[in-house]
């Protein structure tokens, strides 16, 4: 197994930004979330929830509903515009300001010809989509006081919009108001206190069914205009609404962290009469659930508690499976870390600023599992901040730590870093080649000679750095194939290779001396979560999103033989039952049969070397090890040598000293900056 | 010469009320309810025990009301039985023979002439396995019925039958085990099953502990280990069946029923608080809290006026669907233990013991009913497990029943014992027991006797202690404190080479006290505390001892673990015999010489019944019951029998209870005793089949008799059934429930007149002078005016007495004669329009 020195880092003071709306595409099973910060998010609900996509947001621009338009997606804000997303290339598309003051909402028709929004003035804005743009149509009869919540029939021929104290129904037609339905304050609230209807739901059966700041869930009959049944779900606010495809099942976010599910069920069996009947309730958050979505087989929630539950609806499943387990997202699935592996430093990305760390020292050696003495405390060297509004997209410090790069949507920008001692200075290389605009994906060579930059139609741009600056050598462009954004680069030890994967699947060789495409590996059904070259064979080892791992000969064009003898023996069951990705692939270089990986809950080294397990055998097998004598400690072992020391991990990473930094970030530093959640009663305090 | 088997064990009153759910008349005025053998009726208004359905041999195990005729109830027992009643009247309408011991008992309005029993797979020998079976109830018209056609419905159900019911109509059966839910289908014989894990992440335990079914919508409600309340719908479905979850309890919710609309939902607990949930608004709910012990069972009436729980201090709470606490109906208490000696109050003749923690609870045992608790430790019990708690452990009364000694104990299992001696004086302005002195450290350690001497004169009160000692106590007689009462304080220690006291007994007549050290029994005389002899019979300790009474006081009896049962002749300080036999408990009968042994043996308890000064025992009997008696009680009757057979003699002035380890109350009953409180329990209840109000109780016998009294107003004989009618009527107006009674303004009248002494007759013309002369007097009275003429027949009357009454005028007598006419004629207007 091998031992190592660790770095545990804590000093990386990384803080989601709270989710606010969550948009699921049927067709193509994505779901699309927004964050606080303006930063949208594609998550691939059949693919294990694998963060595909992600577009970073920009200062001041706060999302307050996402909308999908068959395979479109579009955000609007408080800025008051309107933002057509470019999915391919993970950047927005282009803005259209609404003119009708902050925008509250947004959604489209399921026919996918119109989008609505409703804005602070009282108007409900119609627009019509077009083939690239969207087009203003016409406004909907204004009302006074704002649209805070827009839901279209079914049919696309009324709108139901919730504003303070009442529900407007809108014919879309002629744009005149049908109904208008008042919420009342609910009992022994104050007259001045309003009711906020925070979300409606349109059914195709003509019920409208609305959630508002009393705690209360109407269902309405919009051919009369009355109230049909009200249930009285929280003390605070229901904020989020959600209706399952078929309209049998509802979720109800409210502002005390808990989802509510009611389900359209006949009381008597065989019967047609349904009622909305309130079932499950799902305590996951501890903050506003600000976005729900009823996905096929699961109820996704959001809130201020930055975290994305995904719970699976168990009545939906044949058979127990990891698919059916309860899946919380806290980390997003690629690296915000950097390691300069040579020079022990790190860079951290944060959404407006970079930061460079040196690590610290130790003293001395110590029995494993003890800690050592810091002789020299970790320091930081650098607070880089972004030019600009845009947030970074990604970052990079090159393997001697010379070099630092990072782009944002608009830019890319290229530092050196000078070192003597103490002093740290840095220096813009002005001389940019144009074609680096943006990139979605950075990586520096080995030898920190060349830098890899992703650009668009999953072509990599290859600059060449040198003390005097850089200069732009050549494009890698794939043969054929998607044109997707590449979100991980690999380059070999040598020079020679380097791997790029897209959001499609697609996993590119490049030979650098040629500047030509090698090959390219059979497309795998998930998502490369990480990637590396092995620096001795030269061997591409890949890990999806669905915990398979894949070892592809870049020489010989094919998988190798270890590859095949796990694709042909199956993993272990506890090993695909894990519900995070793996984020990085290390080779140990003095021990070239092991493979180091790790995700965010455990570390773990696999040895080529060993058997792999099959089912039966006891997956964590360390602790029954120790216990055994040496020499039938050979025949009990696997492949899987798993570390649960360390929780929460962002970021591992092997240096060239054989020492291991470990990034953490625990859960409940996150959870003690963010603010106080709503006061509960609990039993017994 | 009658057999022995006229003698037989009941099981007598104080018997579980809350061992099944109780169940409410359709017109919400009765309850009944399982007890022992019988099934009781109360009234829910007065909580009065109106009759009992009498006629099964084993426990009542269910009961349910016939669904096609709502007057009639259903009742299934252990003895393999199900009878049908007319509950009412008592009537016994018919007997279905099935012939496997029943654990409940369900029916359904769909089903007709079918009813669901439950009852142990045939199979199971373990009486772990149970199923559900339907018996279509033959139509004949005999009296006793064997039922052939069972069908089973399902097998593998719970024994607990609370997690057994049936749905909308009985449209389907729901049963739950551990942690499968079950739903059969009857029209499509189809089951659906539904399970939960084990426990969840957070240690939830979610075995099924009740259930209930919605009475008109498709919706289960099942009740969990953890306090969960999970409300299932869509179960037809095997997978897209769906729960939504209630939680209030914090601890298993021991029952569930839906009210009969449907609205609402109760539940309840070891919390001992009854929840209404609103059926559909799930986080609506109301509590009814601090309702005693904890809540066994709820059921609603049909028409969901009225809800009754029971709870595990055996008692059933009648609450309004207010949520009003409208009544208590209250058995014997059975705490976890009965640590006390079976007593009785000498004064209201009331069964004494520990019942609820902390207190002593007085026990009618001829009403069957309780009668009030005294709270003993006086401290706030808590319901929770695991704390150490005040116990009352021993108590005494004295000959006059005008003293109570009562030992109240903490931490018997703990090291550091707490306990406390208290006396209690009665108080015959407020007629309860008043503590009178509280003695913190009576002994050094804990008491494990007491009893009080039989002398009528002084009281003295003998503790024996693990300590070595024996204390005597008296009251003060110290003239100089100013107060009224008199405390009481140590008057002598006594001890025997240090061994540990173990019994203390006083003779009949109090003038020697027996004190047992193991093996050693020392005769103390009370009054010079002499040591006066010692008797011993080694091997074996004395577990029990007594002095024979009456005729027999010269003997005192003992008991040794070594299974010997010594009687010792007290003048010649010899022992006169002994015999090997295991005696568990050994009691005297205060009113005659007879002792009664109780000894276990293989398995089972048997019973002797002797007189000390005789060799052979007056009765035996084996087999009594199969547990260890260590409680019994002679009860002293009201009116001794007049039993003639010699076997039974010994019940004659006294009858024997005991108690098992079961916590089963029991008796002996004579046949001829048995028959006699039936016929009069008959006569008590219905005699006709005439509209049967109590009204017509009280007044249908009166009226013949009037109509009697009209017809023949001047037989002499008229005057004593005269007598004896009103009596009657007292007695009726007296015994007849209140709630059952006209309005008092009705009864008034009639009361009055049937006090009013008959003017009919040779009394009458008796009493006619007697009237005339008080009539005169108030003539004068009220004449007083006319003082001159008044004086003048004064000096005449003076003259002579006799005279008087003869020199009324004739106006007067008519006058008076019409006074008198005219007012009978009231009586009699009255008496027959009131009918």
């Amino acid at each position: 197994m091998g031992e190592f020195k660790v770095h545990r880092v804590r000093f990386f003071d990384y803080m989601p930004s709270g989710i606010r709306a969550l948009a699921f595409n049927q067709h193509n099973e994505r779901m699309a979330v927004a964050r606080m910060d303006g930063t949208v998010e594609i998550f691939h609900c059949s693919d294990r929830f694998f963060q595909e996509k992600i577009i970073p947001g920009r200062e001041q621009c706060g999302i307050e509903g996402l909308s999908w338009v068959g395979e479109r997606l579009f955000s609007a804000g408080l800025n008051g515009e309107i933002t057509e997303y470019d999915l391919t290339n993970q950047s927005v598309k282009y803005t259209i300001e609404a003119y009708g003051g902050p925008i509250w909402t947004i959604t489209g028709n399921q026919q996918g010809t119109h989008l609505v929004v409703g804005c602070e003035d009282g108007t409900v804005k119609l627009f019509e989509v077009n083939e690239d743009k969207i087009q203003f149509e016409r406004n909907l009869d204004r009302q006074k006081g704002r649209i805070i919540s827009l839901s279209w029939h079914p049919s696309g021929s009324k709108i139901a919009a919730g504003m303070m104290d009442r529900i407007q129904v809108f014919d879309v037609e002629t744009g005149h108001s049908i109904h208008r339905m008042l919420a009342d304050r609910g009992v022994g609230t104050s007259r001045s206190k309003e009711c906020m209807v925070w979300s409606v739901v349109y059914l195709s059966d003509g019920t409208i069914i609305s959630g508002d700041s009393v705690g209360m869930v109407k269902m309405w009959n919009d051919h009369t205009g009355t109230l049909i049944k009200s249930h009285n779900v929280t003390k605070c606010d229901v904020l989020a609404l959600s209706v399952s495809q078929n309209e049998d099942s509802l979720v109800v976010g409210t502002s005390e962290g808990f989802v509510v599910q009611f389900q359209f069920i006949s009381m008597v069996l065989e019967k047609d009469d349904k009622e909305w009947v309130r079932t499950r309730t799902f305590r996951n958050h501890t903050h506003d659930v600000r976005a729900v979505a009823e996905i096929t087989t699961a109820v996704v929630s959001g809130g201020m508690d930055t975290q994305l539950v995904v719970r699976p609806l168990l009545d939906k499943f044949e058979v127990k499976s990891s698919a059916s387990a309860l899946r919380k997202i806290n980390f997003p699935h690629r690296s915000l870390v950097s390691c300069a592996r040579k020079s022990g430093l790190m860079l951290f990305q944060y959404p407006g600023h970079l930061e460079l760390w040196r690590l610290g020292e130790s003293e001395g050696q110590g029995i494993p599992g003890s800690s050592l003495l810091v002789k020299r405390k970790p320091e930081k060297l650098l607070h880089l901040k972004v030019k600009g509004e845009d947030h970074i997209r990604c970052s990079a410090v090159s393997p001697c730590g010379e070099w630092i790069a990072y782009s944002t949507a608009s830019s890319l920008r290229l530092y050196r870093l000078h070192c003597d001692n103490n002093n740290v200075s840095i220096t813009k290389i002005s001389k940019i080649p144009k074609v680096l605009s943006s990139a979605s994906q950075l990586c520096f060579s080995s030898d920190s000679s060349h830098l890899f930059s992703a650009s668009t139609q999953s072509s990599v741009h290859l600059v060449s750095l040198s003390q005097s600056g850089c200069k732009f050598v050549g494009t890698l462009k794939p043969k054929s194939g998607s044109h997707q954004a590449i979100h991980l680069l690999a380059a070999s030890e040598d020079g020679k290779w380097l791997a790029s994967a897209n959001s499609d699947h697609e996993v590119h060789v490049y030979n650098l001396h040629t500047q030509k495409p090698h090959c390219t590996v059979p497309i795998y059904s998930s998502a490369v979560s990480a990637m590396a070259i092995h620096p001795t064979t030269n061997c591409l080892f890949m890990m999806h999103a669905d915990q398979q791992m894949f070892e592809f000969s870049i020489e010989q064009k094919q998988y190798t033989d270890w590859s095949r003898l796990v694709q042909r023996k199956g993993l272990h069951d506890i090993w695909l039952g894990r519900d995070t990705p793996c984020l990085n692939v290390m080779f140990n270089p003095q021990n070239p049969s092991h493979v180091i990986l790790h995700d965010t809950y455990m570390l773990c080294i696999i040895d080529q070397s060993l058997p792999l397990p099959d089912g039966k055998t006891q997956f964590y097998n360390q602790l029954t090890l120790k216990s055994l004598p040496k020499e039938q400690r050979r025949s009990h072992s696997h492949a899987f040598k798993v570390c649960k020391t360390f929780k929460d991990i962002l970021c591992v990473e092997l240096m060239s000293d054989q020492s291991l930094v470990v990034v953490e970030r625990p859960l409940e530093d996150i959870s003690t900056q963010l603010p106080a959640p709503i006061k509960q009663k609990k039993f017994a305090t | 010469m009658v057999e022995k088997s006229d003698i037989r064990v009941v099981r007598c009153g104080g018997s579980k009320i809350n061992l099944r759910p109780p169940i409410i008349s359709n017109d919400s005025r009765f309850v009944l309810c399982a007890s022992g053998d019988l099934v009781k009726v109360y009234s829910t208004r007065t909580e009065e025990w109106l009759n009992s359905l009498q006629g099964h041999t084993n426990q009542v195990t269910g009961i349910a009301f016939n669904p096609a005729n709502h007057l009639q109830v259903y009742s299934c027992s252990a003895d393999g039985t199900v009878k049908l009643w007319d509950y009412i009247d008592g009537i016994l309408i018919k007997t279905f023979i099935i012939g496997y011991p029943l654990v409940s008992l369900y029916v359904s309005e769909k089903h007709e002439g079918v009813i669901f029993l439950h009852l142990p797979m045939a199979t199971d020998s373990m009486n772990e396995c149970f199923q559900l079976v339907s018996a279509h109830l033959p139509k004949s018209a005999e009296q006793e019925v064997e039922v052939k056609e069972l069908s089973g419905v399902c097998s593998h159900i719970s024994p607990n039958p609370s997690c057994t019911a049936f749905g909308r109509g009985g449209e389907y059966v729901a049963y739950a085990m551990h942690l499968q839910l079950n739903v059969y289908f009857f029209r499509k014989q189809k089951t659906y099953s539904f399970s939960l894990p084990a426990t969840d992440k957070k240690g939830a335990r979610n075995a099924f502990t009740c259930l209930a079914c919605h009475p008109t919508d498709d919706c289960i409600a099942t009740g969990h280990e953890d306090g969960k309340i999970r409300l299932w719908r869509n179960f037809r479905q095997k997978k897209e069946y769906t729960y939504s979850t209630l939680h209030w309890h914090h601890n298993a919710v021991n029952t569930l029923c839906f009210t009969p609309e449907g609205t609402n939902l109760l539940s309840g607990g070891i919390e001992s608080v009854l929840v209404q949930w609103q059926y559909g608004q799930d986080n609506k709910k109301e509590f009814l809290p601090r309702l005693g012990g904890s809540i066994l069972h709820v059921s609603a009436s049909s028409d969901g006026q009225l809800f009754c729980t029971s709870h595990s201090d055996n008692k059933i709470t009648v609450i309004e669907s207010s949520f009003k606490v409208s009544g208590v109906i209250q058995g014997l208490v059975k705490g976890d233990a009965i640590l006390t000696d079976l007593m009785i109050d000498p004064r209201s003749k009331a069964l004494v013991l520990n019942g609820k923690p902390g207190h002593l609870q007085f026990y009618s045992l001829l009403r069957d009913k309780h009668l009030y608790n005294l709270a003993i430790a006086e401290q706030e019990y808590i319901y929770e497990a695991g704390l150490d708690q005040f116990e009352v452990v021993k108590a005494a009364f004295d000959v006059k029943g005008s003293w109570l000694a009562t030992v109240e104990e903490r931490g018997q299992k703990s090291s550091d014992l707490e306990f406390f001696l208290k006396l209690w004086a009665f108080d015959e302005t407020t007629q309860s027991f008043v503590l009178n002195t509280t003695i913190t450290a009576a002994h050094m350690d804990r008491i494990i006797s007491m009893c009080f001497s039989s002398s009528e004169e002084t009281t003295m009160l003998v503790t024996t202690a693990e300590d070595g000692q024996f204390k005597a106590w008296c009251q003060d007689a110290d003239e100089d404190t100013q107060q009224d009462q008199n405390f009481w304080s140590c008057d002598f220690v006594g001890s025997y080479h240090n061994l540990k006291p173990k019994n203390c007994s006083f003779s009949a007549d109090s003038s020697l006290l027996a004190v047992s050290f193991r093996e050693v029994i020392t005769i103390w005389s009370p009054d010079t505390w002499e040591l006066l002899t010692t008797l011993c019979q080694p091997p074996g300790e004395i577990r029990d001892l007594c002095f024979g009474r009456l005729s027999c006081s010269k003997y005192l009896l003992g008991t040794t673990t070594n299974n010997l049962l010594c009687c010792w002749n007290l003048l010649t300080c010899a022992l006169e015999w002994s015999t090997s036999v295991e005696v568990s408990k050994l009691q005297p009968d205060p009113l005659s010489e007879n002792v009664a042994a109780f000894s276990y043996q293989s398995k089972h308890t048997d019973l002797f019944v002797f007189k000390p000064s005789e060799p052979r025992p007056l009765f035996t009997q084996n087999k009594v019951c199969s547990e260890k008696v260590h409680r019994a009680i002679f009860v002293p009757r009201e009116e001794p029998l007049n039993g003639c057979d010699e076997s039974s003699q010994w019940l004659n002035r006294s009858q024997l209870y005991f108690l098992t380890q079961n916590m089963d109350l029991l008796t002996f009953s004579i046949a001829t005793e048995e028959d006699r409180m039936l016929s009069s329990s008959k006569r008590l209840l219905i005699d006709d089949s005439v509209a049967v109000t109590p009204f017509y109780l009280l007044l249908g016998k009166h009226r013949p008799q009037q109509q009697q009294k009209l017809d023949t107003p001047s037989h002499p004989a008229a005057d004593k059934p005269k007598h004896t009618q009103g009596s009657v009527t007292i007695k009726e107006l007296l015994h007849t429930p209140a709630h059952v009674l006209p309005a008092a303004s009705v009864l008034c009248s009639m009361f009055v007149s049937s006090l009013l002494i008959s003017n009919t007759g040779v009394r009458e013309e008796r009493e006619s002078s007697e009237q005339e002369m008080d009539s005169e007097k108030e003539e004068e009275d009220s004449e007083g005016e006319m003082e001159p003429r008044d004086s003048q027949q004064e000096l005449r009357a003076q003259g002579s007495v006799d005279e008087v009454t003869l020199k009324l005028s004739k106006a007067q007598e008519r006058e008076l004669k019409k006074v008198r006419k005219t007012d009978f004629s009231w009586m009699a207007d009255l008496t027959d329009s009131k009918p």
